[in-house]
């Protein structure tokens, strides 16, 4: 392929793909939200609402209240994980990421399974759920930048008289910043549009935006008042994601000079070996415990313990119109088709943002999907295709096609940066050596990003396996996929729906370890937040 | 072999390359010297295709190469710092540029083994790039270079990133290599050590220019002009005139004598010392003395200049 026409490819196959899914039901929400019995309506009514202002302020200080509780749990392991090297230090940092990747359904399930009855309800277990799902971005992003940053600056400073906690916040603190503010903006984000947790852990009472736009599009049926809230969401959105992507650059730019290896040291005295032990061990409790009681609560059936909710999945229920053994199939078929579709738009699109002599103006349009909500995108799709001419509803690649769109940002942010990171000197080494543009491609760029590659399919398939803002509004209820389903058996009475919904997320989370450790092995240059 | 004419090159309002023009004979090495940021690299990356020229063109054996790609010359480059490809090993990174030409495999093992004799990095093939030494890596970049046969070879500070040791031997290395392969090259550094060397003919660059070329005995006896001789070493130029130090005898000041200068510092530089005088007029001047009784720092000194030494510019 020419280069001309590969350029082509990696800018307009994303270009299209984005247009027709992404900017085409943005616009059908927009044209809906200003519309009310068929004439032009003015949106101030809802944006005035009190139950609107309600919303959008539980929304705002729930995030800022669980980006907080994520700092306080995350960063004592993000401190010791930067400083000390002890054996099986890179294993905790492998498995800190599991609850990051797990469905959000399964993550509020794991607190229903844990918090007394009567407390599982509320914004409490929401900021607690929340701090549990998001602390690997804290300790990932913190520690692997504390360990680039040189001891010897911090014995500078005590060398000039500064004690621990002085050196500790002129001069480490200060350094260390950067990585905070993107850490806590990441947090804050995926805080702010959380959906799962939200609906099934909020009970009535608690709704943010991204619930709300679901409440009122499902349940109360006003598609206005969801539109207009979904710009709200939007808005908001695209400005958190601006400022993130904004502190995310000087975390790249400020990266200090020192190898992990020169910075990381053994614990030495009784009571350093006291701070990792104690650190590591208090949040191995917190992220393993929700998750032990989940499997507990799985096998517990009534006076002791068996595999009877397991058992029951394979005959139908009145909770769905299929068997749950077929939603954990269309499940995985559906995310194997989605990793499919995310991988080949999302790789040419990763081509075409590390590329610096491409127009850079289109970049912006690649990311856009960033500032998008699963909720959002989902509900675009059902009011945007839902008549002819372009009646998708019933098209059995819609659920695919959707998760794609909530994986891609992801599968671009992990390969655009090992594209990036291609020294340019290589390809024209290449080429000096004979290689045409294409065999450039071929032999120097694959290779490198063969493994980003793998990993993004990974991420891809762990995350469209989870999705369920987005999928709740397309998947059809005689195809339901595994979080839908567990949503649907959570919503009816009765201890044997229970334990199924607990069975399936114990399958759920068993499907996604497995495909989580295939991508593990792989190692890759991590980069971001990854 | 190989012309360069009036290439010029502009980075916005920066001109890199300046009416370069350069011409290199059959089996000839052709030197490039000048500081950095004089357009060297740039020239190489003209040559090779890296980089179109605004102005100019560039021919190999009077065919006008300058619109075709990189890929399509036949010019082989050895990056500064190598740029060997990391995911490959010591094969893969050699044998690129003939599996490139369609090289079949039993081929490209042969050529892979032939050019690591060469080199002396027998039975390297399958070590890994990242984990040879700074001089291994530079036989490796060069083995890669040379192995799909270059017309003419491009060398882009190969030794810079090395240390002074191991570079002299590189460099005695890589001169009986030019010479038994008989290759067409233009060895680029900023070293006139290495400059004189390896080059038939040295080019010095200043300023995206071309200023002056000739073999080394050629520019070392008539240095073009006084930022010339600085480069080159001479720095007793005074009134347009060069004096070269070896020319200059320096005595320690007997009884009677007033002498000329005294000697602020003496260091030695392998088999010479260099003297530098502060003469009685406030100036310096620069002696090169082989003897081992020499003048030290603080003696009171007596010169004598052989007017064979003295160059007018």
């Amino acid at each position: 392929m020419s280069g001309r026409t590969w350029r082509a490819a990696t800018y307009g196959v994303p270009l299209a793909f984005l247009g027709l899914f992404f900017v085409y039901p943005l616009l059908s929400i927009f044209e809906r939200g200003l519309r009310s019995d068929g004439s032009l309506a003015s949106p101030l009514d809802v944006l005035t609402d009190p139950l609107t202002r309600d919303v959008v302020w539980f929304t705002i200080w729930q995030a800022l209240a669980s980006t907080a509780l994520t700092f306080v749990v995350g960063l004592p392991a993000a401190y010791v994980l930067g400083r000390y090297s002890f054996p099986g230090r890179s294993l905790f940092r492998a498995l800190v990421i599991i609850p990051f990747v797990l469905p959000t359904v399964i993550v509020a399930l794991a607190f229903l399974a844990i918090l007394p009855s009567g407390l599982e309800r509320g914004w409490a277990p929401i900021l607690i759920a929340h701090a549990f799902f998001n602390v690997a971005v804290v300790v990932l992003v913190v520690s692997t930048f504390w360990a680039s940053l040189d001891r010897r600056v911090s014995e500078a400073a005590a060398t000039l008289g500064a004690g621990p906690w002085r050196s500790f916040r002129e001069v480490t603190l200060p350094l260390l910043a950067p990585s905070l503010a993107a850490a806590g903006a990441i947090v804050f984000l995926f805080s702010f549009t959380s959906f799962g947790i939200v609906l099934i852990l909020g009970g009535p009472a608690y709704s943010t935006i991204e619930a709300e736009i679901y409440n009122q599009a499902v349940r109360i049926f006003d598609l206005r008042a969801a539109a207009i809230l979904s710009f709200v969401q939007l808005l908001c959105v695209g400005l958190a994601v601006w400022v993130t992507l904004r502190l995310e650059a000087r975390v790249g730019t400020s990266r200090s000079l020192r190898s992990e290896q020169d910075v990381l040291r053994p614990p030495r005295s009784a009571r350093e070996r006291t701070v990792v032990l104690g650190a590591l061990g208090t949040l191995a409790v917190f992220l393993g415990l929700p998750l032990a009681l989940l499997v507990e609560r799985s096998l517990s059936v009534s006076g002791g313990y068996g595999f009877d909710a397991y058992r029951a999945l394979s005959h139908p229920t009145s909770a769905l119109l299929a068997t749950p053994w077929e939603a954990v199939w269309n499940s995985i078929v559906y995310a194997a088709a989605a990793t499919l579709i995310a991988v080949v738009v999302g790789g040419l699109a990763a081509f075409a943002v590390a590329d610096s002599r491409g127009p850079r103006t289109l970049d912006v349009l690649l990311m856009l999907p960033l500032g998008a909500s699963a909720v959002m995108l989902g509900f675009g799709f059902v009011i945007a295709f839902d008549r002819a001419p372009i009646d998708f509803r019933a098209a059995p690649w819609i659920v695919p096609v959707v998760q794609a769109l909530v994986a891609i940002p992801f599968v671009v942010r992990i390969m655009a940066p090992t594209l990036r990171a291609i020294d340019e000197r290589h390809r024209e080494a290449a080429a000096v050596l004979g290689a045409s543009p294409g065999r450039v491609r071929r032999e120097i760029d694959l290779p490198i990003v063969g493994r980003a590659l793998a990993v993004a399919a990974g991420f891809a398939f762990a995350i469209s396996l989870g999705e369920f803002g987005a999928t709740v509004f397309v998947a059809r209820p005689d195809n339901p996929t595994l979080p839908v389903a567990i949503f649907r058996f959570l919503g009816r009475p009765g201890e044997l729906n229970t334990a199924q919904a607990y069975a399936l997320a114990v399958v759920l989370m068993g499907v996604t370890a497995a495909s989580m450790f295939v991508v593990g092995r792989l190692r890759v240059q991590r980069q971001g937040w990854f | 072999m190989l012309q360069v004419e009036d290439v010029t090159v502009r980075f916005g309002e920066k001109v890199a390359l300046d009416e370069v023009a350069l011409e290199v004979a059959r089996g000839e090495v052709l030197a490039v010297l000048g500081p950095s940021g004089s357009g060297k690299s740039t020239l190489l990356r003209v040559i090779c295709g890296l980089q179109q020229p605004d102005d100019g063109c560039v021919l190999i054996d009077s065919e006008d190469i300058t619109s075709s790609p990189p890929h399509r010359r036949g010019i082989g480059l050895v990056f500064q710092d190598h740029a060997l490809f990391q995911h490959k090993d010591v094969a893969g990174n050699v044998g690129f540029g003939p599996r490139m030409r369609g090289d079949a495999p039993s081929g490209v093992a042969r050529r892979v083994g032939e050019l690591l004799d060469l080199v002396g990095l027998a039975g390297f093939e399958h070590r890994s790039v990242a984990t040879l030494s700074g001089g291994e890596q530079q036989r490796v970049a060069l083995a890669r270079a040379l192995a799909p046969e270059p017309r003419v070879l491009l060398l882009d500070e190969p030794l810079g990133s090395l240390d002074r040791r191991l570079r002299d031997r590189l460099l005695v290395d890589l001169g009986v290599l030019f010479a038994e392969l008989d290759v067409t090259a233009i060895y680029v550094t900023h070293d006139q050590a290495e400059a004189f060397a390896l080059g038939d003919r040295v080019a010095i660059m200043r300023a995206g220019q071309v200023v002056q070329h000739g073999t080394a005995d050629e520019l070392w006896a008539h240095p073009g002009d006084e930022d010339t001789a600085r480069f080159l070493g001479l720095d007793n130029v005074r009134d347009g005139t060069v004096i070269r130090p070896e020319a200059i005898t320096a005595r320690r000041v007997e009884a009677g004598n007033p002498g000329d200068g005294v000697v602020e510092r003496a260091r030695r530089h392998g088999p010479t010392v260099h003297l530098t005088v502060r003469l009685d007029d406030g100036t310096l001047l620069d002696a090169a003395v082989t003897s081992l009784e020499h003048p030290a720092t603080g003696e009171r000194v007596s010169l004598e200049i052989d007017p064979e030494g003295v160059v007018r510019l």
